[in-house]
């Protein structure tokens, strides 16, 4: 059995309590912690640590994130080989953060670390599968771009301590990093880096990164989906091609704008792989560790169909299909039935929203350019001005608004990261579960055809015998086994595709539930830092203000 | 249907824009204001012990086209060349406030009840802002006028605050504002041409190029703190949006969206009026000093002419008259223009200090609130698992 949650690495944990609530990205705090007291029996895979900026490295940049990921759902998988028979445990991390939001400002610290702890429980072991409940959700790291704000704490409560005794843990941590532009002209490409981290044996070596391209991705979930999808499991969506975006990228015009969209592509696809290997069976699949370790892979051909507007448009095909279909199912389908409409009203509900905080980021954007050209002016103003006291006033009140624009930008760039793109993510995210919801209606349908196929054929006998032509019957009899036997497979499909896409739902649920949970304390963490800032650029000014005479 | 209750009553006196010496012979205030459909009708209050009034406390209604009127019969009035006109109060403008209003009144379909009673309020709130920022123009105006030695005693004020039937001031009609245009234009080449005598008095050629640099840079300021503030506004109103949405982001914006509109708001009164306001009074600044350079203008021909006509001995009487009388218009504006622009500098100090140390103390207030409001919700947030 394969369990995974979500666990703050020691290292953090340790370099909090030691460093004084120093960033644990900053480097330098304690690589390789001690384990807790507690965990002493455990073996050293409690090795826990986020990575040190790499070898072949990125300017002092730590680069792992973690998967944030996956609440506890025991899936019952029963065909996947228990390799592992070690016990699960977890570690439920309550992050406070200090309020101190006045941290250096220039630090760029873009990953915090949290890890996917993927843990292998045996079904038949004691029981135990029934203790991991939900309790993932109070873990809230994870990215915190251009942001300051540190988790300093962690605290367990008695379960955890309990728990940890019991297993050992496993983890797998991902990151995407270091976009380089390859090649040059309309046949250039950007090629990430994609490093993982783990102590999963099913991987040959515990730390290891590849270089791969977007299509490369795109790939990745042709195969996943063309396995999984019909089995009903929530297969996420890679991020969207974008033509123009990626043109001038390849153009080569070196300006903010081509900066800013290879890093909402770089972020994309780094929580694209977060929730891939967060789902238990994905990461079972060889493709995915392929495409994890692999140095060179095959160029994935077709990807055209998978470009936004492709991807979109197969999403919404499947739907109108699944709105044609008069089907009557029984009556356990109130759940599926509800909860489709659920999605569907969510969906709308997330795109109006996505649509109200892209416009948002529009007009902070544009907030700032207008500062900057009022802080001139009102410099010029200043320098005009006969009154000496007044003419100071004016020129600090043209330095306060010039922070203000960097605050406005700043705050412009944590909306967008923070709630736009999670927004995004799950418009993207609930068309999928859709899809989910089709498949299993898909299912039902070839149950259904197959049931009338039987039927007809019971009825060709029957005709049969009535007719009495002895030399056809022997045939009608093979169609009729054929058919019974198909029927009772397509049952057991049926059944087990319910099954998964009741499951999937629940992870899916819990999983959504936490994520905007986490982004909007990092949003909120993120407005409180920028109030802080706000708070201290007025008071030096204010008794500038009052020196006035 | 106006959304707008369209009966909004402010009955309270406001804080002014301007620093003002009230004293007991005079006081006028605007006590309610009512805005109807298309116009605002301010009740004027004026309690005084001057002889000249009926009563000692009395109110008159007025709309905005007779506080131009007003305006007008001062600058008119070659008696006040030689002072600073206050600045007429500008138009009310619900404009922008109606169209989001009614904006959102074809959307109600699109959104649930709860949606539409949230921006409703909001929208509301903001007119009402708007509403009080009018009331708070056009009374510093009368406020200044009855602050002023000279101005406060004039006939036509006198009438303004206490007659009390309609004055029958219409607005006025396409021929007078194309008369108006033509005026404009001709006054700004004069000035132009006036401006360009070199004075032989330090005190106003100083004054001459400060205040037009002044005034270009007070206008630049104006129009980019007005820019500034609108994008602020409409980030506030996305807020607003998002907050409105019943949605999977609780907490996220609901009260925080509130303080960001206000302090966009804030802003806008203290800056951006600020600098509106010091726009007009440096124009009306250099008005007065184009006038006095037209009487020197003036003046000097005439002395010129007077000395032609002595010399050829011909309409000598005439050319002495003419040339008294421009003396005595110029020594008598220069006389008041000086203290004139002296008081400017002086009230310009203290509104800016005023203004600035309210600003400060507000965007203080209000990063504070939003401070605790975070924090609170953080807790909520984190505590909660």
């Amino acid at each position: 059995m394969f369990l995974s949650r979500l666990r703050l690495p020691s290292s953090e944990i340790q370099s909090t309590l030691t460093c004084n609530g120093q960033s644990a990205m900053s480097g330098g705090c304690g690589r390789n912690p001690p384990p807790f007291p507690d965990n002493e029996d455990q073996e050293a895979e409690l090795d826990t640590q986020v990575l040190d900026s790499d070898d072949d490295d990125d300017e002092g940049e730590d680069i792992f994130t973690g998967a944030r990921s996956k609440p506890i759902t025991p899936t019952s998988a029963p065909d996947e080989g228990d390799i592992f028979s070690e016990e699960g445990s977890y570690v439920r991390s309550d992050v406070h953060h200090a309020t101190n939001g006045l941290h250096s400002d220039e630090e760029l610290d873009l990953f915090t670390e949290a890890t996917v702890e993927l843990t292998l429980t045996n079904t038949t072991s004691q029981g135990r599968r029934e203790i991991i409940g939900p309790t993932a959700s109070a873990c809230n790291t994870t990215r915190v771009p251009n942001s300051i704000l540190k988790p300093s704490i962690v605290t367990k409560t008695m379960e955890e301590l309990e728990e940890e005794e019991s297993g050992d843990q496993f983890e797998l941590n991902i990151a995407v990093t270091n976009p380089e532009k390859i090649g040059d002209g309309m046949n250039a490409y950007m090629s990430y880096k994609v490093s993982t981290q783990t102590t999963l044996p099913m991987f040959l070596n515990k730390t290891f990164s590849v270089r791969r391209r977007f299509s490369d991705f795109l790939g990745l979930y042709e195969k996943i989906s063309a396995k999984h999808s019909l089995l009903g499991c929530i297969i996420p969506p890679p991020p969207q091609k974008s033509v123009v975006g990626m043109t001038k990228v390849k153009v080569g015009k070196e300006d903010s704008s081509s900066a800013e969209f290879v890093e909402k592509r770089r972020a994309a696809l780094e929580r694209y792989l977060q929730r891939v290997v967060a789902h238990p069976s994905l990461l079972q699949d060889p493709d995915v560790r392929e495409f994890l370790e692999r140095d060179e892979l095959p160029r994935a051909v077709n990807t055209q169909a998978l470009s936004g507007p492709g991807l979109l448009k197969m999403i919404n095909r499947a739907s109108d299909a699944v709105n044609k279909m008069t089907i009557k199912m029984n009556e356990s389908d109130n759940w599926f039935e509800s909860k489709l409409q659920e999605v569907e009203n969510e969906e709308q509900l997330l795109r109006r929203l996505h649509a109200a905080v892209d416009s948002l980021v529009n007009h902070r954007k544009e907030l700032c350019s207008n500062t900057v050209v009022f802080s001139k002016s009102v410099a010029m103003l200043g320098s005009v001005e006969e009154n000496s006291a007044l003419s100071r006033a004016l020129s600090q009140l043209a330095e306060v608004e010039d922070k203000m624009e960097q605050l406005h930008q700043q705050q412009a760039f944590s909306d967008f990261f923070i709630l736009a793109e999670l927004l995004a993510d799950y418009v993207r995210l609930l068309g999928a579960v859709r899809c989910c919801f089709e498949q299993r209606m898909k299912v039902w349908q070839r149950l259904q055809e197959a049931q009338s196929t039987l039927q007809k054929k019971r009825e060709a006998e029957a005709k049969l015998l009535w007719a009495n032509k002895p030399e056809k019957l022997q045939q009608a009899k093979d169609d009729i086994n054929e058919w019974e036997s198909k029927v009772s497979q397509y049952e057991r499909d049926f059944e087990r595709v319910t099954c998964t896409v009741r499951k999937e739902m629940l992870r899916f649920e819990k999983e959504k539930a936490r994520d905007f949970k986490q982004h909007i304390v990092k949003y909120l963490e993120s407005l409180l830092h920028t109030q802080h800032r706000l708070v201290k650029c007025w008071e030096a000014f204010l008794p500038e203000a009052k020196a006035i005479a | 249907s106006d959304a707008l209750s369209n009966n909004e009553h402010l009955s309270s006196p406001r804080a002014v824009n301007v620093d003002l010496q009230t004293d007991a012979t005079l006081q006028v205030d605007i006590s309610d204001a009512l805005s109807e459909r298309d116009k605002v009708k301010f009740t004027v209050h004026t309690k005084s012990t001057l002889p000249n009034f009926k009563q000692n406390e009395f109110s008159v209604v007025r709309q905005h086209e007779e506080f131009i009127w007003l305006h007008d019969s001062f600058v008119e009035n070659e008696e006040y060349a030689g002072y600073i006109i206050p600045p007429s109060p500008p138009r009310p403008d619900f404009d922008a406030s109606r169209e989001k209003l009614q904006k959102l009144g074809e959307g109600e379909g699109s959104m649930t009840k709860e949606e539409f009673t949230k921006m409703k309020q909001e929208l509301e709130a903001e007119y009402l802002a708007i509403f009080k920022k009018t009331v708070a123009m056009h009374e510093v105006f009368l406020c200044r006028v009855a602050a002023h030695p000279v101005l406060r005693k004039d006939l036509n004020f006198h009438v303004f605050l206490e007659y009390n039937q309609d004055l029958s001031v219409r607005g006025k009609n396409k021929k007078e504002k194309l008369e108006d245009f033509f005026k404009n234009v001709v006054k700004s080449a004069d000035g132009v041409l006036v401006a360009g005598v070199k004075d032989v008095d330090d005190f106003f050629e100083h004054e001459k190029t400060f205040l037009l640099e002044y005034h270009n840079r007070v206008k630049d300021s104006s129009a980019k703190s007005d820019r500034m503030i609108r994008s602020h506004k409409s980030a506030a109103d996305d807020i607003n949006r998002i907050a409105s949405t019943h949605s999977p982001l609780p907490l996220l914006f609901s009260n925080s969206q509130k303080i960001e509109a206000r302090v966009a708001a804030d802003e806008d009164l203290k800056l951006a009026d600020l600098l509106k306001y010091y726009l007009r009074e440096s124009q009306a600044a250099k008005d007065l000093l184009y006038r006095r350079g037209r009487a020197l203008v003036d003046y000097e021909n005439a002395n010129k002419a007077l000395d032609k006509a002595r010399a050829k001995n011909k309409d000598v009487l005439q050319a002495e008259t003419t040339q008294q009388v421009c003396c005595q218009k110029f020594e008598k504006i220069s006389e008041s223009a000086k203290q004139e622009l002296i008081d400017f500098k002086t009230r310009r100090v203290a509104a800016f200090r005023k203004n600035l140390v309210e600003l400060a103390e507000l965007e203080l207030k209000h990063a504070k609130g939003n401070l605790q409001l975070l924090q609170s919700c953080l807790g909520v947030l984190k505590g909660d698992t």
